[in-house]
């Protein structure tokens, strides 16, 4: 995904000459095709994120469009009053990109798990969050950005991960139907961020595809609740899958977003995974976002109706 | 109206909307009078008729508590009229008391200390990338470097020697509960500065001919000024007072300060 953003990124910046790659001195091997073309439009702020939330607002307000890069939690959690206060209140043109979204990072530990980043960044009225599932919806991502003025955080998994998705004109608050068994079926599964080929593969695996839709929603945020209850209101039974606590995550928003007669049951990371220390699929085993849960809580809900 | 006319009626004024507002931070607001006056006459190349010209100098108010001066300042620079300032602190204004960006002429919010700064650094960095001439001046507290992202920005705007950037330090020696002295020393703030690549300036922060020169002094690095300043100066019995940080001057106090003034 992070090879698409680039990738992404640079065509923009050939097109548009007020694009800015801001990096908390991270990114090798991942931002020198930018750095090459563009120099005088790439800043390194060292190791100091506040200062680079801070900066980036200041170049956003003199009209360019920024991204700021990072990794796991350090462009979010590190400078939180920075996002709220100058990027957010201002409602400045900033994407904040993290790799490493959810348990990319498992084996460096805590500090590097991204896990409570839904929970911080749906705060902030203006952020619009970009979670793709795979790296054709980073692209379509990227081009959503072009289209937006709002601040914006752009949630990647970190390399490697197939395509799955082929939408290309995203809406917040819109979901992409991945296995569209239309109006005959009211059960969906919901999910966002890097857990698409997951819940694809549970589903097959369950032989539940005949059972539930399952769709993506890669732009939400706090001003598409209400976008989003229009397009989920097919849907009797909704089951989220991410990989986030529970707390302030995507199923509590998809909750928030549903009306009070839906059924809506959220899978995510529970309290085992926190601070445990493993790869990506260790710890999504140990947290509960796993194939087999997937199966479980679907069959759960048609065996309920 | 010269720069020291300018000051008294920024020093009137703002006493007048703190006291009507029953608001707080009269003493900030007195101390940085003689630095806004200054600049807002002679030194920031601004349009009041275009607030967004492209070419226009940016100035920052990084300790936005103060911001009744800057709103006196920019109702006596065209920007709002006088009777604009009667919504100050009123429910549903946009005149909050902190700087508001959505306030004419103001370029930031501001409230948390330590944003402003790395902002305003922002702004210059682009202006140097894009080889813009407009330069950007921030006001910053003694107390506000207490946190570190000034730290994070004063680093970055040495290293990529921004000639274009003034970072302005009201020094008053004092913060919320006591000095800075005994809060979170802050000396040698010299040396300090200097250390930390900038060209640094010391200069008395009322002394109208101090301020311009330092203001117009060419630079090769960003540079920082010094203003040593007294809070509550030009209000004998607000002078160098924490509580005046807090208080809110009642009838007579306000009766006496613009008798003190109009005698200055």
């Amino acid at each position: 995904m992070r090879n698409q953003f680039i990738s992404s990124l640079v065509d923009q910046a050939k097109a548009d000459e007020n694009i800015f790659l801001l990096v908390g001195d991270l990114g090798y091997g991942v931002v020198e095709p930018f750095v090459d073309l563009f120099p005088e439009r790439f800043i390194n702020l060292g190791v100091a994120e506040q200062n680079m939330l801070s900066v980036a607002a200041g170049i956003a307000s003199e009209g360019a469009r920024v991204f700021v890069y990072s990794i796991a939690n350090f462009p979010t959690f590190r400078a939180a009053e920075q996002i709220r206060n100058d990027v957010d209140y201002h409602n400045l043109p900033v994407t904040i990109v993290t790799v490493g979204g959810g348990l990319s990072y498992g084996n460096l530990g805590y500090s590097h798990h991204a896990i409570q980043d839904y929970g911080l960044m749906r705060l902030f009225p203006n952020m619009e969050i970009l979670a793709p599932g795979c790296p054709q919806e980073v692209k379509s991502c990227m081009n959503y950005i072009q289209t937006s003025s709002s601040p914006s955080y752009l949630r990647l998994a970190k390399a490697g991960e197939p395509v799955i998705c082929n939408e290309s004109n995203l809406a917040g608050g819109q979901i992409y139907l991945q296995n569209d068994l239309g109006e005959s079926c009211a059960r969906l599964v919901l999910t966002t961020g890097n857990n698409i080929r997951l819940v694809l593969d549970a589903v097959r695996e369950g032989g539940l595809l005949n059972q539930w839709n399952i769709a993506t929603l890669p732009v939400w945020g706090m001003k598409y609740k209400d976008f989003l209850r229009q397009h989920l209101a097919p849907y009797q039974t909704i089951v989220t899958v991410e990989d986030h606590i529970a707390d302030g995550g995507f199923g509590s928003y998809v909750r928030e977003a549903s009306d009070f007669n839906q059924q809506i049951d959220a899978i995510h990371l529970n309290s085992e995974s926190v601070g445990a220390v493993g790869n990506e699929s260790y710890l999504r085993e140990l947290g509960g976002v796993n194939s087999q849960s997937i199966i479980d809580k679907l069959l759960r809900h048609q065996k309920s109706k | 109206m010269n720069s020291i006319e300018t000051a008294l009626n920024i020093r009137r004024i703002a006493l007048e909307m703190v006291h009507r507002s029953k608001g707080s931070h009269i003493g900030s607001a007195l101390g940085i009078a003689d630095i806004l006056a200054v600049l807002y006459t002679d030194v920031l190349n601004l349009n009041a008729y275009e607030p967004n010209w492209q070419e226009r100098d940016r100035f920052i108010l990084s300790k936005g508590h103060a911001c009744s001066a800057l709103y006196a300042a920019l109702a006596l620079k065209n920007y709002l009229e006088l009777d604009d300032l009667h919504a100050y602190g009123k429910n549903g204004s946009t005149l909050m008391n902190h700087a508001s960006h959505k306030v004419n002429g103001v370029e930031f919010s501001t409230g948390s200390l330590g944003h402003g700064l790395p902002f305003a650094v922002g702004k210059a960095i682009f202006a140097k990338r894009k080889q813009l001439g407009f330069q950007t001046y921030v006001l910053i507290s003694d107390g506000e470097l207490n946190e570190g992202s000034n730290w994070e920005a004063i680093m970055f705007a040495s290293h990529h020697q921004l000639s274009n950037l003034t970072c302005i330090l009201d020094y008053n020696r004092l913060q919320s509960l006591t000095t800075t002295a005994e809060t979170l020393n802050l000396e040698p703030v010299f040396d300090k500065a200097k250390s930390f690549g900038w060209d640094v300036i010391d200069i008395d922060g009322h002394n109208h001919h101090e301020l311009q020169n330092a203001f117009l002094l060419k630079c090769e690095r960003p540079k920082f000024i010094i203003c040593n300043t007294v809070k509550g100066k030009g209000v004998s019995f607000m002078e160098n007072q924490v509580a005046w940080h807090y208080k809110n001057p009642d009838d007579s106090e306000l009766g006496q300060a613009i008798k003190e003034l109009n005698g200055a």
